[in-house]
């Protein structure tokens, strides 16, 4: 197939790209090596959108995070994607850590961070009751917020996808071949041509811009470990909190999830594997004693899952985005880890903007900005869950009793624009499997529907693409 | 609106039992609700033999027991919505639940009994460390996939929790060709029964490790194996002890949680211990006209114990209906040291009869003593060969007891050895 | 010479005791605290038997397979090829509750039944 973009990697930068492209007459592919979208640094990571006064001033990170978090309401809105503007705190717990405050104040000013404010511990508390009584003071960064980042992924693949792009899964690029003004990319087994390609491939960025003699990046897996604490503690915080960064490394937050659940973390550990996302009940323990510190009472007794992600590092410290010094046509989105995701529609922005202005295209009169808003079982009162059985008996039939999800909202998971094809899919666009039980009652029925809808025998289903399946061979 | 006198939460062995109950003693208006497609709840998946030794006096599969209680239940008209889900019980007992042919009903009840059973308790809760792979799953979703669905899922499996499910589950993947390379029970003693622990394992030459626990998950895609170690006697990993175990399934019988999401949304006083409802020897809540029983209310290790329990809160369910049930003042139960809970936790003065007491200990003993005393006086002194935690005991407290006590006094269980 | 036996008849699991000579002529049985048990503990020296609860593929079913149990008990060490002969079997939906699924189940004069309904699809 020809496209004029090929994106390579569906993580949230390549997911904004896309989407940003779909706003021009281009015709564009997004290529993920996974079987879902979201499934690389996207998925697991704090859910942060910050408010940019972390980055050296001028640094792409500065302009990107702060451009990025004021767009973030906006693009929510469009697609329905749940975001809390929140607001942050940095801790300081010693006069030494204070001056740190005063620093990041001033660099945020310079950012054009808006709002900050340093308070008193007293302010702080009764901002945030449970923060620990050590914290002296507090940067205060009322527009930094929350949203769950496969959540943003998932919608801007789908209203890029609703607006003429085209997904294609399980696509690993192993080959980048380039005729002067057309790509050939392919995988071993398929090919796309494009004259353009993104490379938004996370840690892969430096294999995949190898691919055309582009030997400039070096990306470093840093691991990051998180743990993740059941709703009934989730308003031990109300705001994001984290500590100051000191010479002993960053310390840990905890903040809040858009879900209601409490995240714990991350541990930062550069590592030499890019796949390997286990977790450590060392480095858990860790973090555990970092985060008390911030605010006492969370226990390891609340906590109903750990993750570990991937952040993709460059040692320049700062995103690397434009063109490859190698060729014109390739543009280089690497070195996306925090605050990628708070930077992510600029991203998508600029990316298309440094295409469109070597390609001349034109707007595409017919963009449809708005992805539609999942029917979300859970939220709706009872007068509108009457209307919408009465419409569709499968919202009638809860499938996840943990969450209260409808055997509607996986039909429609698995039926939307680039849609679920495994049950992790299910799961991050349903929440089904996510509650208490972690998908024991559930498990085998959406297995049961995934296979009923995909048309395939239910030992065909996998757990999150791959070699993950989940059941081997009939008993008998 | 739907108006019925009793309205019960959940069609498997606790619910049929309670309804046929509260039938029997005159009620005819009852309605169970039932989440999945059929009546029967977990025991439709538990195809092995062992149930009903007490209550039938027959060792009967699970499908076979539930099958006597949905005779008796379609033979006696008693009501029953299966494929649908209670979403709420208000403050005053109307449910609210939903399927695909009624959409959402609401009805209004004079009594509910919760019998909504227990789930199994997940990785997360135990918060071991490792990959996400796939090959990770409780017993009992393994249990389904085997005996319903007709699917293996895995070959080469290791097994967390020695509860019974975790046994069970160890005899069903080796019969149906699969190698289990050991059950690992964090504890030092067993909490499945002692039949499944010689016909489910020591049968099949599968070595039982107690004491040790899975510190380490490894696989990317799929399990490639598990990392088990001793603990010390505070359950903490032992270094030095450390295995590697090859296998491409993790199953866990970590343990069984009531599923009281509903319990705790129309605010029930819950029991710390149990995780299950506060309820008086008639099992009711106290939320007048809530009644609890079966697994939802504490986790039993058998179906029969489970039958009599809800008899006993359909009994009760009805006396409510047909206003037989006065309020009373009332004297509580409370468990000492190695007593870890006691169920019914309140007893009303004004009950006609004996009252047994349900209740579970900490630790194994032999040749122990079971005291129960009143306000600090002795009432019963019994001696026990053996006791375990993976056995309820009981222990009755006569008519002619209760006519002594006195309210808000309270009785004790303790163990001496 | 001795063996102990962890009684599996009900719950309780009382260990038994049982003395036997060297010819394998059980002298004495103590620890049951029930005639069952003493019976168990016989049966278990000198013919073990066991219940088989599995399952058999059923053609044009709701379900895959049915579940299935031996109406009595077999010798134990018949069970991996009675596992063997249920395998290799397959029954036709519909099915009910008690049907005889397999008749004498490797010469052991055992019927392997259904324990559960299977309508047909």
């Amino acid at each position: 197939m020809n496209y004029d973009v090929a994106v390579i990697g569906a993580g949230v930068s390549g997911a904004f790209a896309a989407r940003e492209l779909t706003k021009y007459n281009l015709k564009v592919v997004l290529l993920d090596r996974c079987n879902d979208v979201a499934m690389g640094t996207t998925k697991a990571n704090s859910a942060i959108v910050h408010a940019g006064f972390d980055a050296v001033p001028g640094s792409l990170k500065a302009i990107l995070n702060v451009k990025g978090n004021a767009a973030m309401s906006d693009v929510c809105k469009e697609l329905h994607v749940p975001f809390k503007r929140i607001g942050s705190f940095v801790l300081a717990f010693s006069d030494e850590e204070t001056v740190t405050l005063r620093k990041l104040l001033e660099r945020g000013n310079e950012n054009g961070v808006p709002g900050l404010e340093i308070y008193d511990s007293e302010k702080l508390r009764s901002a945030e009751p449970n923060v620990s009584d050590k914290a002296v003071a507090a940067l205060w960064a009322p527009s930094a917020g929350i949203v769950c980042p496969y959540e943003l992924t998932i919608a801007a693949v789908e209203n890029a996808v609703k607006n003429g792009a085209e997904f294609i899964r399980n696509f690993r690029v192993s080959k980048i071949e380039d005729d002067g003004s057309v790509f050939t990319v392919s995988d071993g087994k398929q090919e796309v041509k494009a004259k353009y390609i993104v490379n938004a491939a996370g840690v892969y960025c430096d294999e995949i811009a190898a691919l055309i003699g582009d030997n400039s990046i070096h990306t470093i897996p840093r691991k990051g470990e998180y743990m993740l604490c059941d709703k009934s503690s989730g308003n031990l915080a109300s705001h994001v909190l984290f500590q100051c960064p000191t010479i002993m490394g960053k310390g840990a937050l905890v903040t809040p999830t858009v879900d209601g659940n409490l995240i714990l973390g991350p541990s930062a550990i550069d590592i030499e594997d890019k796949e390997d996302v286990a977790t450590h009940a060392d480095v858990l323990a860790d973090i555990l004693a970092k985060t008390q510190k911030s605010v006492p009472a969370v226990s390891t007794r609340d906590v109903i899952t750990s993750f570990a992600g991937l952040r993709a590092h460059l040692e320049s410290d700062d995103f690397l985005i434009g063109k490859s010094e190698k060729n014109g046509r390739f543009i280089n989105v690497a070195g996306i880890e925090s605050p990628g995701l708070s930077s992510a529609p600029a991203i998508g922005e600029m990316v298309a903007g440094i295409i469109t202005e070597d390609c001349g295209a034109a707007l595409n009169p017919s963009f449809d900005p708005v992805r539609e808003e999942p029917v979300r079982f859970r939220h709706m009162s009872n007068e509108q869950r009457k209307a919408l059985i009465e419409k569709n008996p499968a919202y009638g039939r809860i499938v996840c009793r943990c969450e209260t999800i409808t055997e509607g909202e996986i039909l429609d998971a698995i039926h939307a624009p680039a849609g679920a094809r495994d049950v992790d899919g299910v799961k991050r666009r349903t929440r089904a499997g996510m509650g208490r039980c972690q998908g024991g009652f559930c498990g085998s029925k959406v297995v049961e529907l995934l296979a009923r809808e995909l048309g395939v025998e239910i030992n065909e289903i996998t757990k999150f693409g791959g070699e993950s399946k989940i059941l081997y061979e009939r008993t008998k | 609106m739907l108006n019925y006198d009793i309205v019960i939460i959940g069609g498997g062995p606790a619910g049929m039992a309670a309804a046929l109950k509260a039938k029997e003693c005159g009620v005819d208006s009852i309605l169970i609700l039932e989440r999945a497609e059929t009546l029967g709840g977990i025991l439709e998946q538990c195809i092995h033999t062992g149930f009903g030794l007490q209550y039938f006096g027959e060792e009967l599969s699970g499908p076979e027991y539930a099958s006597r209680f949905i005779d008796l239940v379609n033979k006696e008209k008693i009501e029953y919505k299966t494929d649908t889900m209670a979403l709420e019980i208000t403050d005053s007992n109307v449910v609210y639940a939903v399927n695909k042919k009624d959409g959402l009903l609401e009805i209004q009840a004079k009594a509910v009994i919760l019998a909504m059973g227990c789930r199994e308790r997940p990785r997360g809760a135990l918060n071991i460390p490792g990959t996400r792979a796939s090959g990770i799953m409780s017993a009992g979703t393994a249990q389904k996939y085997v005996n319903i669905d007709g699917y293996m899922p895995g070959k080469k499996v290791v097994i967390l929790g020695s509860g019974d499910i975790g046994l069970i589950m160890a005899r069903r993947m080796t019969l149906e060709g699969a190698k289990v390379e050991c059950v690992c029970e964090l504890m030092p003693y067993s909490s499945g029964l002692t039949r499944n622990i010689v016909q489910c394992l020591d049968d099949f030459g599968i070595p039982l490790y107690l004491s040790t626990t899975v510190i380490d998950i490894h696989g990317k895609d799929r399990v490639t194996g598990v990392t088990i170690a001793s603990v010390d006697e505070n359950r903490r990993p032992i270094p030095g002890t450390e295995r590697l175990i090859e296998c491409d399934t993790l199953l866990l019988s970590v343990g069984l949680i009531p599923e009281n999401e509903l319990t705790r949304a129309v605010g029930i006083g819950l029991d710390r211990v149990t995780n299950g409802a506060v309820v008086d020897e008639y099992r009711e809540t106290d939320h007048e006209g809530v009644f609890a029983c079966g697994n939802v209310l504490h986790v039993h290790d058998l179906v029969d114990f489970v039958t009599l329990e809800s008899q006993t809160a359909g009994e009760g369910a009805a006396r409510y209906v047909l206003g037989k049930k006065q309020k009373s003042d009332q004297v509580t139960t409370k468990g000492v040291g190695t007593v870890r809970y006691i169920v019914p936790q309140k007893i009303n003065l004004n009950n006609e009869g004996d009252v047994k007491l349900f209740f579970r200990v900490g630790n194994t003993f032999k040749n122990a003593t079971v005291k129960v005393k009143y306000n600090g006086n002795e009432l019963i002194s019994r001696k026990r060969p053996r006791l375990a935690p993976g056995e309820m005991e009981s222990v009755l407290i006569t008519k002619k007891m209760l006519d002594t006590f006195e309210k808000d006094g309270v009785i004790e269980i303790s163990v001496e050895v | 010479m001795t063996r102990n036996i962890t009684c599996v008849t009900c719950p309780m699991g009382c260990s038994i005791k049982v003395e036997m000579t060297e010819s394998g002529e059980i002298t004495s049985i103590s620890g049951n605290t029930c005639p069952r048990g003493e019976k168990y503990a016989k049966d278990e020296i000198t013919h073990p038997l066991r219940s088989l609860a599995t399952t058999v593929r059923v053609e044009g079913g709701i379900y895959n397979v049915v579940p299935c149990k031996s109406a009595g008990p077999l010798p134990k060490e018949k069970i991996f090829d009675c596992m063997q002969a249920v395998n290799a079997a397959a029954v036709n939906a519909p099915v009910t509750l008690g049907d005889v699924l397999i008749e004498n189940i490797c010469g052991t004069g055992v019927n392997i039944v259904a324990t559960n309904h299977c309508p047909a699809k």
